[in-house]
Parts: C-alpha cells; sequence; structure tokens
C-alpha cells in the first residue's frame, strides 16, 4: 500500500501535475476574480472566503481524471485489481495520493491567495482549517467519479457532471465555516457538520468507488 | 365558460401551458419510441422466422 | 442460455404490460384531466392569493413526483444490485426522464408562481434550490446511462450512482437548509389541520396527485417496454452478425 502511495506520488510529480498545475489554476482563478468584479477591497474581503473555497474545489475537479487514466490505459489498473490488494485499498490509496499532491498544497497556498482577495485576518485560520477538514472529502468523491468515468473516452465533462452535484454539501458547510471565520462569527456547527461529511465519506464512499471499479474492470 | 382569473390571468394561463406541454411532449415522445422500438424488434424477428 | 431471471422476467414484463397498459393509461388520462379541469374551472379564488392559488394543482403534484421517481430508481436500482434483475435495471433508466420533465415542472410553475407571489422569479430559498440539485442529479444520471454501451455495465453504475446520489441527495437537503431559511410555507398536506389548505383546494389537489401517479406508471410500463424491446433487439442483432 504505502509502495502504491510512494509510486502515485511520484508519477503525479513527474509528470508536473500534481503540485503545479493544480496550484497554477488556483492562482489564475484567484487572479482573475478581482478582473471580473472589481478591485474594491470591501466587495472581495465579503467574497473571499467563498470564490477561495471555489477555486479549491476546481482545482480539485481538474487533477481527478488522472486519478485512474494513466493506469487504465497501461493496464497497470488491471494488475492492481489481482493484486492482493483489495480493491478498496487501491482507491483509498488513490484518493490520498490525489489529496496530498492537490489537496493539501491549495491548502498550504490559500492564505496568500486570501492576501489577494484582502481576506480580513481573522479569516486565515478558519479558511485553512476549513480547507484542510474539507480538501479530503473533494478527493474521496471525486475518486468516485473518476471510477465511474475510467473507461469512457472524452470522461472528463461526464465526470463533472457527475461529480459536482455530490460536492454540494462539503462546499455549503466549507465556504460556510471559511465565511463565518472572515465575519468573526461562530463557527462550531458548520466545522462539525463539514468534519462530519469528510469523516462519513471517507468511511464509505471507498465501498463504492470500489464496487464502481471493479465492473468497469470486468 | 372561462373563468375569472383577474390580474393574474397570465400567470396562471402560462403556468398550465408550459406544463402541459411538457407532459404531452413526454407522452408523445414516449409513445414514438415505443412504436419505433417494437416495429425494429417486429421486423428483425420476421427475417429469423421467415 | 443465461438464468431464467434474464429471459423470462421480461417475456412475462411484457405480457402483464399489454394488459395492465391500457387501462392505466385511461385511468390517468381521466383523473388527469378530471383533476386539472376541477382544479381550473372550479375552484375559488384564494383570498391572498388570488387566482395563482389554481398552479398548485400542478406544481405540487410534479414536486412530490419529482422526489418519488427517484425514489422509486433507487429502491429498482437496488433491486438490480441485489437481484440482478434485469427489468429493475430497465425501469430505472425508462423513469429518470419522466422525474427530470417533473422536476422542471416543479421548478417552472414555482417560478412562474413565485414571480406574483414573491417578487421573483427565482430565489435562493432552500426548496428550490434542492429541486435544482435534484435536477442535477437526474441529467448526470441520464448522461451515465447513454455514455456507457455494455447495458449492464451501465446497469450497474447508474445503480451505484443512484443509491451514491441519493445519500448526497438528502445530505444537500440538509445543507441547503442550514445555509439559507426560506420562502416557502410549511407542510400544505400534513395531518395537521391547522397548517393544511382548505378542503375546497385539497380535494381536487388529491385527484390531481393521483392522476400524476397513474401518468407516472403508464409511462414507467410504456418506456421499459421500448427498453427491453431495444435490448432484444440489440442481442437478436449481435446474433445475426455472429452468423
Amino acid at each position: 500500500m504505502i509502495a502504491l502511495l510512494i509510486r502515485d506520488m511520484k508519477l503525479a510529480m513527474r509528470a508536473g501535475g500534481g503540485f503545479g498545475l493544480g496550484l497554477s489554476f488556483f492562482l489564475i482563478v484567484t487572479v482573475l476574480v478581482p478582473f471580473g468584479v472589481g478591485p474594491e477591497s470591501t466587495l472581495l474581503a465579503k467574497i473571499a472566503p467563498g470564490i477561495l473555497w471555489l477555486g479549491a474545489l476546481l482545482a480539485c475537479l481538474l487533477s481527478l481524471d488522472r486519478i485512474f487514466a494513466l493506469d487504465w490505459e497501461d493496464g497497470s489498473l488491471d494488475l492492481l485489481a489481482t493484486s492482493p490488494l483489495p480493491m478498496e485499498g487501491v482507491v483509498t490509496v488513490k484518493a490520498t495520493a490525489h489529496w496530498l499532491t492537490t489537496g493539501l498544497p491549495l491548502c498550504l497556498a490559500s492564505p496568500l491567495f486570501g492576501l489577494l482577495l484582502s481576506l480580513p485576518a481573522e479569516g486565515y485560520q478558519w479558511l485553512v482549517a476549513s480547507l484542510v477538514l474539507g480538501t479530503p472529502a473533494l478527493s474521496v468523491i471525486g475518486t468516485f467519479g473518476a471510477a465511474l468515468t475510467v473507461g469512457l473516452k472524452r470522461g472528463g465533462l461526464l465526470m463533472s457532471l457527475l461529480v459536482l452535484p455530490l460536492y454540494v454539501p462539503t462546499l455549503i458547510f466549507g465556504a460556510e465555516v471559511a465565511r463565518r471565520g472572515a465575519e468573526g462569527l461562530a463557527t462550531t456547527t458548520p466545522l462539525l457538520m463539514l468534519a462530519g461529511i469528510t469523516a462519513g465519506t471517507i468511511a464509505l464512499l471507498p465501498f463504492a468507488s470500489a464496487l464502481v471499479l471493479r465492473v468497469n474492470l470486468r | 365558460m372561462m373563468p375569472d382569473l383577474g390580474k393574474y390571468g397570465d400567470t396562471v394561463l402560462s403556468a398550465y401551458a408550459v406544463s402541459i406541454v411538457l407532459l404531452v411532449i413526454m407522452v408523445a415522445l414516449s409513445i414514438r419510441a415505443s412504436r419505433k422500438a417494437r416495429a425494429e424488434l417486429q421486423k428483425i424477428e420476421g427475417r429469423r422466422n421467415g | 442460455m443465461g438464468s431464467i431471471w434474464e429471459y423470462a422476467n421480461p417475456v412475462k414484463f411484457i405480457r402483464t404490460s399489454e394488459i395492465v397498459l391500457p387501462w392505466v393509461s385511461i385511468l390517468a388520462t381521466v383523473t388527469l384531466i378530471a383533476g386539472l379541469v376541477w382544479g381550473f374551472f372550479f375552484t375559488p379564488d384564494d383570498y391572498r392569493q388570488g387566482s395563482t392559488v389554481k398552479i398548485i394543482y400542478l406544481h405540487v403534484p410534479a414536486a412530490l413526483m419529482a422526489i418519488n421517481v427517484w425514489f422509486m430508481m433507487l429502491v429498482t436500482s437496488l433491486v438490480w444490485l441485489i437481484r440482478r434483475h434485469h427489468v429493475s435495471a430497465l425501469a430505472a433508466k425508462a423513469a429518470a426522464p419522466v422525474g427530470i420533465i417533473m422536476t422542471l415542472i416543479a421548478l417552472v410553475t414555482g417560478a412562474i408562481w413565485g414571480q406574483p407571489m414573491w417578487g421573483t422569479w427565482w430565489a435562493w430559498d432552500p426548496r428550490l434550490t434542492s429541486f435544482l440539485i435534484l435536477f442535477l442529479f437526474y441529467l448526470g444520471y441520464i448522461a451515465l446511462w447513454e455514455a456507457i454501451d455494455n447495458p449492464d455495465t451501465a446497469a450497474d453504475l447508474t445503480a451505484v450512482l443512484c443509491i451514491v446520489g441519493s445519500v448526497f441527495a438528502v445530505l444537500s437537503r440538509y445543507a441547503v437548509n442550514f445555509w439559507n431559511q426560506g420562502l416557502h410555507q410549511g407542510a400544505s398536506l400534513s395531518l395537521d389541520k391547522k397548517e393544511n389548505v382548505a378542503d375546497v383546494f385539497s380535494t381536487p389537489l388529491y385527484v390531481c396527485i393521483a392522476g400524476f401517479v397513474l401518468l407516472f406508471i403508464a409511462l414507467v410500463f410504456l418506456r421499459t417496454r421500448t427498453e427491453i424491446h431495444k435490448r432484444r433487439t440489440k442481442a437478436l442483432l449481435a446474433r445475426e452478425r455472429l452468423g
């Protein structure tokens, strides 16, 4: 399992994808927003938590199709299926690798992007906290979407259509934590809900992803 | 015959019109697809048996 | 050639549908027309909402169906995954487009109704938002069916999507509720009389709901039969090609 994780991480980094692309995408979204809504810092401060969460979500979404695509093409996914490692383990490792290469860098870089959008000072810790808690759910849900569409040519657009509605609860609670934090309100309730969603998806969704992947490899 | 719908006449009528059009389209498409599928199947079964 | 489930049941389903479908169709047409005519022509206006209250005879049944069709798809998906009963998977496939149209009717009539009552076509009210999300779920489900060639793979994948989607749809409902308080009134047809709409409105409403349900049943029978015919055609063509 560890070996698979390390291999996946190496692959992601060598492809220049992982860290680089997701972060660059996040940066571009953040830079484009003021062009769209105007440079007024009060307005930017108000929408910053939501924009940052959306940016993180889209950056996650963009890198999802790489989770299985390469392994599917060169047949190593079939090898993994016949290996002693259970399929549930494989998808969990894949999701972890995706989070480490996409979600984690986004969390770490988000304060910098918050700065660009004049996020209020109280907001930073909550923004990072909500992203750290929420992005694992994004990766796990995304892995499910990637597993659903793994065999399809041009599955990317379909996968977005399938995954985005599943992201709704995570986005709502995540952005709510960041927003309330930035406005200096109590954040406990949405934070707990967000943690609950993340814990629930991590516990249950790998079974669905594994089931779907087995169907696709049949 | 027509009930007095008052100032909201357009609202009510458009709601009914849109809904009925949608329902009719759905029913018509379902029936057409059904006829087509059945005709095709009969053609092939006829070819096999004939 | 295959198990009894694969062959006998679709045949039995077709035979049953030949008998049932005409009756259900007639009953659905009569009930629906009766309910809508009753609602449209023979109900009084509400003292506050004026004649717009008549939209309820479309809006509420469509909204109820939008949710219940998804629920029916959830049940048939589970049956397919557990029993491998082909008709079940095809019934879920057949129901989805009906569900999305019901959702669309609920959304559109809601927007038309909301314009004079709430002064806006659209608001991010929890129920409206939830229905929009439900609409997206239907879209994804139908798109996944369309995208996959192998019928059994498609049935499996869409069934899992339906189950996972159901969980997330419920989660979204709560999340959306938390996120914004709404404009909608509370329950309209609960047993608690005080909250209820008055009897003059509710009796034709029940007739309309029955009409929508019957229409849905008729459509699912018809569309499932279409899917069975299509699949049989495909199988026969494949066999011909093999020689």
